[in-house]
């Protein structure tokens, strides 16, 4: 399967939108990263890792399943109902700027789930999304501000990425042929 | 007249192949080779059994009352479709059959329906409530060939005393539901592991054998004829073992078909709860139903008697505590009696039929019971190598209320004739 | 995934169904600290709860959570004696169902009602109770909270003390507790014990000293005043100083040991408000586990689902 970013590769687009994040925002103040299950999570991570090593700012992060917001569940059945995780968000997210992060962008179903999710828990200021590939093929009005890799796809093919925390390694893989 | 069958007749000391004359009503003659001289020729196929008229003496045909269960006439159409020319039906109608007029109007009924023989039974008290003796005598002489509280015990011991002196004087016989009242409360199934899994009230089998102990005791005291109905509990069978073993010879036993075919699993499986396994007394466990074959193999038991018992579907429909008890069992009796007991090698044909025909017809002192020259031709013919499969919504009864449905089983009724007629013949064999 | 349409009874669970409803109620625990305790999960959709049974707890339990996965819920409470016949039970689910429910949640007097309507109509039937046989959503949050405490299952010492004979919670927990593990002892008087307790896999006793002895948990069963009719026990004053469990009976535990109550209590007949109001109890923490796993069950059998993007 074709890799389409390697370890070294990913970690210098994750320090480039880190630089990205306190360009724009002008510092950490009032910055919360909130990374989507399952792999939004450890890149959230790793971008709060990054800002704290070039800010010196701590920036609260949280975990956010978004299952039980999705619009797809119950529509058709395929087979079991997907596993929901704990959310766990242990900062008031009122008059924060959120930065929302998520491994892939594809329909941009997930993040509008996100969306519904995070007004529940409060009202931020803003939020910001935060992508580490964009494989296109938007089916809602939904953009990311930051993006690690631009990937044209063809809806037959699948993007995977793969985490050192999750999966053991760190590497984007395309599968599939684009015709 | 029937030609070449194996004729099987226990009282008679029969079990060969003959022929049998039948002119008019009763049986002219039986021997080999007979001539035909005019008589219409019904060859019986090799391997079928000619048997006396199979006896049920204990069926529900719920008419007075009830009619919407069963009638007496289909009642009987079920029973001669069952192999039986005869039944002796319960007390248990709406009204209880206390009094001679009821015993009149079901021996009319049954005349009209012009099927199988039906003897009443008439009840021990009045409305069966098991305080003020019925008018046994004035029963008797109506037609009331024994006399029963059934659905429940005679509880008073004391009247159980006096009913068993008043009829033994009668020379008519008493049959017992035998179930203390206390104990059984208001359990709904067998007490043991599967009601205990499933959370259903319990009723022990010492429940029964408690009364079959009180009652055999009572019948030694008084001397006169006793009958344990629907027995299920190996303490009951054990009692009556015992009884007999020191020499009583005037107690009397029968056990049903469901109570030597199923256990208490059939709970379980293939349905759960399901009300047509729900019957009084319960299936109990396989220690329960092996005592009964072996009682059946032995000669403890004298009887198997099928009670009967319909109950419309719409009652059945409902969650299991709320069901009625009991299951039809007129058209299951002979494949099953055959499959589980003959072919299973549990008893031989002659005892099979024993159980059916002779026995039971001695134990109420009915005619019948065995194809004696001058008796009336009341015969029964079994396939008993037929393979036949139980299909409940093709049974005459009215009611469908049975566990068996689907069963394929080997052993099945060819034709039954009553008083000279054939009153049914199973057009598939 | 629930491999069944329905859920009766814990003794149609295996272990991993189990895991999987404990694992997701986990996830719903959380929602009950939002602020917003909402989520849409379950919009547009229908559950009746039908209560043959007069229960508040279970009751309202499963109405917040159905509430907070924003279902449609209507509660219908009937009260129904053994001698008034009116409708009867097939009729008043089939005409519900005329009202196109997805799920029916029903407690009912009488043993295998649920599998009954489970049998022959057509919503999703959770079983909220049926007469002594098994109430497993109760058996559910029991697991949940004792693994929140704990954090496992087998291997633990669990004692459960009282009408084990008419309990369903009873059934339903030593299903449960065996399947996943744990050494479960029982102790009533030998009035009420059930008929072949041992065969349930479990150790019976009629001494709660020896019951509660090193136990890792001890769940106290209601005994009903109306249990000294039918002959079972002579009085709860008996009762209570033969098996009641005292601060004494609790030392004989293990230090960390949990106390725990289905409910509702008779204070001072199986319990004594000491030990039910103490350190060790968790009672209400068994209550509040009670939505979140409800929800999780609500969810899991809503089943039909999309593909994972």
């Amino acid at each position: 399967m074709p890799q389409v970013m390697d370890a070294d590769r990913m970690a210098r687009a994750l320090t480039r939108i880190a630089h990205e994040i306190l360009e724009r925002n002008r510092g950490t103040s009032d910055l919360a990263l909130v990374g989507i299950r399952t792999r939004g999570v450890p890149l959230a991570r790793r971008i709060a890792h990054s800002l704290k090593d070039i800010n010196q700012g701590d920036v609260p992060t949280g975990a956010l399943d978004i299952t039980l917001y999705r619009d797809d569940l119950m529509r058709h059945a395929v087979g079991p109902q997907p596993l929901v995780r704990r959310t766990e968000i242990p900062f008031s997210i009122d008059d924060k700027r959120i930065l929302l992060v998520d491994d892939v962008l594809y329909t941009g179903r997930t993040i509008r789930s996100a969306l519904d999710a995070l007004i529940d828990f409060g009202r931020p200021r803003s939020i910001q999304l935060i992508v580490l590939v964009d494989r296109g093929h938007r089916e809602l009005p939904i953009k990311a501000d930051y993006v690690g890799k631009n990937l044209p796809t063809s809806p037959k093919q699948s993007v995977q990425v793969r985490l050192q925390e999750i999966d053991g390694e760190d590497e984007v893989l395309l599968q599939g042929d684009a015709a | 007249m029937l030609k070449g069958g194996r004729v099987v007749d226990p009282a008679a000391g029969r079990d060969g192949e003959f022929d049998v004359l039948v002119e008019g009503d009763r049986i002219a003659r039986i021997g080999k080779s007979l001539p035909a001289d005019g008589a219409e020729v019904i060859e019986i196929k090799p391997g079928w059994i000619v048997a006396p008229g199979l006896i049920d003496i204990h069926v529900h045909l719920r008419e007075p009352g009830q009619e919407h269960k069963e009638t007496i006439a289909t009642g009987a159409a079920s029973a001669v479709a069952g192999g039986f020319t005869a039944v002796a039906c319960m007390p248990n109608t709406d009204p209880v059959n206390d009094h001679p007029g009821i015993t009149e109007l079901i021996l009319r009924r049954a005349a009209t329906a012009g099927l199988a023989r039906v003897y009443p039974i008439g009840a021990v008290s009045i409305g069966s409530k098991g305080e003020q003796m019925a008018e046994l005598g004035a029963q008797k002489a109506a037609g009331c060939v024994a006399f029963t509280d059934d659905g429940r015990p005679v509880a008073s011991a004391l009247l159980m005393r006096r009913a068993l002196e008043y009829a033994g004087m009668l020379g008519v016989p008493i049959v017992d539901h035998c179930e203390d009242p206390s104990l059984k409360g208001d359990g709904v199934a067998h007490e043991g592991f599967v009601a205990s899994r499933l959370g259903l009230r319990g009723i022990p089998g010492v429940a029964e054998s408690i009364m079959v102990e009180r009652d055999i005791a009572l019948a030694e005291l008084t001397g006169g004829p006793y009958h344990v109905c629907h027995m299920s509990a190996r303490q009951s069978l054990r009692a009556v073992a015992a009884a007999k073993a020191r020499g009583v010879t005037n107690v009397t036993c029968e056990v049903a078909p469901h109570h030597f075919v199923l256990t208490d699993e059939a709970l379980e499986s293939p349905i759960r709860y399901d009300t047509n396994v729900k019957m009084n007394p319960p299936l109990r466990e396989a220690a329960d139903r092996d005592a009964m074959l072996q009682g059946l193999a032995d000669g403890t038991v004298d009887v198997i008697a099928t009670d009967h018992a319909p109950h419309h579907a719409d009652e059945k429909l409902v969650e299991f505590d709320r069901a009625p008890f009991g299951i039809v069992g007129l058209e299951t009796c002979v494949p099953l009696v055959f499959d589980r007991l003959v072919h299973a090698g549990r008893i031989g044909v002659r005892r099979a039929i024993e159980l059916l025909s002779p026995n039971p017809a001695r134990v109420f002192r009915l005619p019948g019971g065995t194809l004696a020259e001058g008796a009336a031709a009341d015969v029964t013919v079994i396939a008993p190598d037929a393979p036949v499969t139980i299909r409940a919504a093709a049974l005459r009864s009215k009611s469908k209320n049975t566990p068996f449905d689907g069963w394929q089983l080997r052993g099945g009724v060819a034709a039954t004739i009553v008083g000279g007629r054939i009153v049914y013949r199973n057009e598939a064999l | 995934m629930l491999k069944s349409r329905h859920l009766l009874g814990i003794a149609d669970l295996e272990p991993e169904e189990i895991g999987l409803v404990l694992d997701t109620a986990e996830a719903m625990k959380e929602i009950a600290a939002r602020p917003i305790k909402k989520v849409p999960t379950l919009r547009g959709r229908t559950v009746v709860n039908l209560f043959f049974e007069p229960s508040t707890r279970t009751r309202t339990s499963f109405e917040v959570a159905e509430k907070r996965l924003s279902a449609d819920t209507l509660s219908i409470a009937i009260a129904q004696s053994s001698v008034t016949k009116g409708e009867t039970l097939l009729d008043t689910v089939r005409n519900l169902e005329a009202m196109a429910p997805d799920m029916i949640v029903i407690r009912h007097a009488s043993a295998g009602a649920p599998h009954l309507l489970a049998r022959l109509c057509r919503s999703v039937i959770i079983n909220a109770g049926d007469g002594m046989h098994e109430h497993p959503t109760q058996a559910l949050l029991d697991a949940f909270t004792i693994r929140e405490h704990k954090k496992r299952l087998d291997g633990l010492k669990v004692a459960i003390v009282g009408d084990l004979l008419h309990s369903r919670v009873l059934r339903s927990n030593v299903h449960l507790l065996n399947r996943m593990g744990a050494d479960v002892w029982t102790c009533a008087p030998a009035t009420l014990m059930p008929p072949d307790l041992a065969r349930f896999g479990v150790r019976p006793t009629t001494s709660i000293d020896e019951a509660v002895d090193g136990a890792d948990v001890v769940m106290m069963l209601r005994i009903q005043h109306e249990r000294m009719h039918g002959h079972f026990i002579p009085s709860t004053r008996e009762y209570f100083a033969l098996f009641g469990l005292t601060p004494e009976r609790v030392r004989r535990a293990k230090a960390d040991v949990i106390i725990m109550h289905p409910g509702p209590m008779n204070r001072g007949v199986e319990i004594d408000s000491e030990v039910a109001d103490g350190p060790y109890s968790v009672i209400l923490e068994q209550v509040a586990n009670g939505v979140a796993v409800r929800m999780a069950v609500l969810y899991l059998l809503a089943g039909q689902e999309g593909e994972a993007d």
